[in-house]
């Protein structure tokens, strides 16, 4: 493993058991969520990850940081193997891998107060007696931008932009070296959003993070991310560093995706609203076979209905750019 | 502004609507002194964040705010609404001015089939048989865009996917052809995908029926798709009034300059972006003066003492924007 790698996923596999059929029909069918990823990424760097809903971006998430177990593959940290690690074998890492969730309002209990809610990552770990907890809370409070005066105020006393500051200075208490972020803005407003984006650009500088971003807005994962992955149906379907994936996008469901941003100005002359991706992702629990996204895809052929394609650079493309596509749109080619 | 319908093309004229509601912590004004027009074939972009009074504002003026107290003036094809009874407003939601929110799932029931739901809705406004309420139903769904339309009329909402279920809402808004549709967030909660989908069918269905419409969000690249008109809502006071260039390359206010600056471009990577520093005022005890004045950087004297009102500094009558500081400029 080079040197520089923090996280690396290799074939990642989880499914869910969900029950369907009804009376004597009534049988249990696993859904696979996350169908075999594979990802690394490097120390210090943003890695984005788009798709849209259920595409299994947030149970990825969840595997990432083991709040899932995994039914196959690996999640590798810093070099040790944490598939099977038992959560007392995790919970040196716990420290050290943290997570922002997407909702200010469902992740604080509405009954703790502020200072308590950020300082129990150091009563979970025994760090400090109880007046340098204090100190430290503040200290954090002000580094995410609260007023540490507010340390005995309720959640329910700040605004959702102010909520998710304090998620954040509960996940970077520790001072972890990587932090999962699903979706931490998108219950924001816009003006809100430019905040805390911020806020994570700062701390990232400052702590020397590395972050899975997962948002399902392209400009915001564009904004904050070095390299982005797009999911469909479980897989990763193309990872780049960010300009070679807007501007160079080579599988067809990231060229729809992009096409389907809405416009930042009125007068935008993006490719645009042309293409037309028709109807919706396919049910994970029978997902198409060959390349999954076959039925939706307006280049499709036959070979993409029996021979499913694999992740690899198209088109004299580097090593860091890699498409899972037989048929890889190539520069200037449009949907 | 004159208090009576000034132009004569609207359909819609809403003037100085305000509306407010008793809670225990006080009196809310959700909406205050807001004023625009709705014309035929145009479509009317309201934007502003959580907790401006958009969704209030509208939601008002056709009878669905119960337990407000609402003023002010809103006119409908000349019909008084604000004084209209429950009864009377009833006929006019559906055939005259048609919604649709933002949570599909939530907007249908979830027992009745959908088909089911939208021919109760016309057998509720004209008289038909149910057959032919059935008929309708099925060619409204293909309208719109939903497969098989034949077969999916008999599914529960549950069977539909979101975007689907958005699609079916937009089936019953325009079921009765109404003069004006009213999406609010009809967007929001889909993705990207599906947004551009639905946004394009109210273009089309725009184009076709020549329906006016009422687009209610948060998001300027929704504003930037569809709106030909523009109303910047803040605090429950209307901040800028513009058509939709304009707003976009020339905006007025410091509120809609810093909502514009605040969203990352997709053609920019990396760097800082530039938010609008603070919060929202709280509703209940909002500033004396303007609302935005806290988080102003331009602000001075005069904007914390006296709220200013929309007006036209630019000597331009279709772009208001509600400021103090063009007068200071002059006076300086």
């Amino acid at each position: 493993m080079s040197e520089d790698v923090l996280v690396r996923l290799k074939d990642v596999v989880k499914e869910f058991p969900v029950k369907t059929g009804s009376g004597f029909g009534r049988h249990t069918e696993r859904l696979q969520a996350v169908a075999g990823v594979s990802l690394d990424l490097k120390r210090g760097e943003t890695l984005g990850l788009v798709g849209e809903t259920g595409c299994g971006k947030s149970t990825l998430a969840r595997c990432v940081v083991r709040l899932l177990e995994l039914d196959g593959g690996q999640v590798i940290f810093d070099g040790h193997d944490l598939s099977d690690a038992s959560p007392a074998a995790l919970l040196p890492y716990r420290r050290r891998i943290q997570m922002v969730f997407q909702d200010p309002y469902g992740s604080l209990n509405p009954r703790r107060r502020v200072g308590s809610i950020i300082g129990d990552p150091f009563e979970i770990h025994a760090i400090g007696t109880a007046v340098e907890r204090k100190h430290k809370v503040q200290d954090l409070m002000a580094l995410v931008g609260l007023n540490p005066e507010h340390y005995n105020r309720f959640p329910n006393e700040f605004s959702g932009g102010q909520r998710q500051r304090i998620g954040i200075a509960r996940a970077i208490a520790l001072r972890p070296e990587f932090i999962v972020c699903d979706e931490p803005t998108s219950a924001l407003d816009v003006s809100i959003q430019a905040q805390i984006l911020n806020l994570l650009a700062e701390l990232q500088a400052e702590l020397g993070l590395t972050y899975l971003f997962i948002a399902h807005d392209l400009s915001v994962v564009r904004h904050v991310s070095d390299r982005v992955a797009v999911m469909y149906l479980g897989r990763i379907v193309e990872v780049a560093p960010s300009e070679s994936l807007y501007d160079h996008a080579r599988h067809p469901y990231t060229r729809a995706l992009l096409s389907a941003i809405p416009a930042f100005d009125p007068d935008e002359t993006r490719e645009h609203a042309a293409v037309k991706l028709a109807g919706d992702p396919p049910s994970p629990l029978d997902p198409p076979t060959g390349c999954r996204f076959h039925p939706r895809c307006p280049r499709a052929q036959t070979r993409c209905m029996s021979e499913a394609p694999s992740l690899l650079p198209r088109h004299g493309d580097g090593p860091d750019h890699l498409a899972e596509c037989h048929f890889p749109l190539a520069d200037g080619e449009t949907l | 502004m004159a208090a009576e319908p000034v132009s004569d093309g609207a359909l819609l004229e809403v003037r100085k609507l305000e509306v407010a509601f008793n809670t225990p912590d006080g009196m809310l004004t959700a909406v205050r002194g807001v004023s625009f027009d709705v014309e035929r074939g145009r479509t009317l972009g309201i934007v502003g964040e959580s907790g401006s009074g958009k969704s209030v504002a509208t939601q008002s003026i056709v009878g669905l705010t119960s337990g407000a107290r609402i003023s002010g003036q809103a006119h409908f094809e000349g019909k008084d609404l604000l004084g209209m009874d429950e009864a009377q407003l009833r006929a006019i939601r559906g055939p005259g001015i048609a919604m649709i929110f933002q949570n599909p799932m939530s907007s249908l029931h979830p027992l009745y089939p959908i088909g089911w739901q939208i021919s109760e809705m016309i057998r509720g406004h004209e008289s038909i048989t149910r057959a032919r309420a059935r008929k309708r139903s099925i060619e409204l769904l293909a309208r719109v865009g939903i497969p098989r339309p034949e077969r999916r009329v008999d599914d529960y909402p549950h069977q539909y996917s979101g975007g689907m279920l958005q699609r079916a809402m937009i089936a019953m808004a325009v079921a009765l052809n109404p003069r004006i549709l009213v999406a609010d967030e009809p967007t929001t909660a889909l993705d990207v995908t599906v947004q551009a989908q639905i946004l394009r069918l109210l273009r089309q269905l725009q184009d076709e029926f020549g329906t006016a419409i009422i687009m209610i969000t948060h998001d300027l690249g929704v504003i930037a798709e569809l709106a030909h008109d523009v109303l910047v809502m803040y605090a429950g006071r209307a901040m800028e009034h513009a058509p939709q260039r304009p707003l976009f390359h020339q905006p007025c206010h410091p509120y809609t300059q810093g909502l514009l600056r605040s969203r990352p471009r997709l053609d920019a990577v990396g760097g800082r972006l530039t938010p609008i520093p603070g919060q929202p005022p709280s509703m209940i005890s909002p500033p004396p003066g303007c609302p935005f004045e806290p988080r102003c950087e331009l602000s001075f004297g005069r904007c914390s003492e006296v709220p200013p009102l929309l007006a036209e500094p630019g000597g331009d009558a279709s772009h208001l924007y509600a400021c103090w500081l063009p007068e200071a400029g002059a006076g300086s």
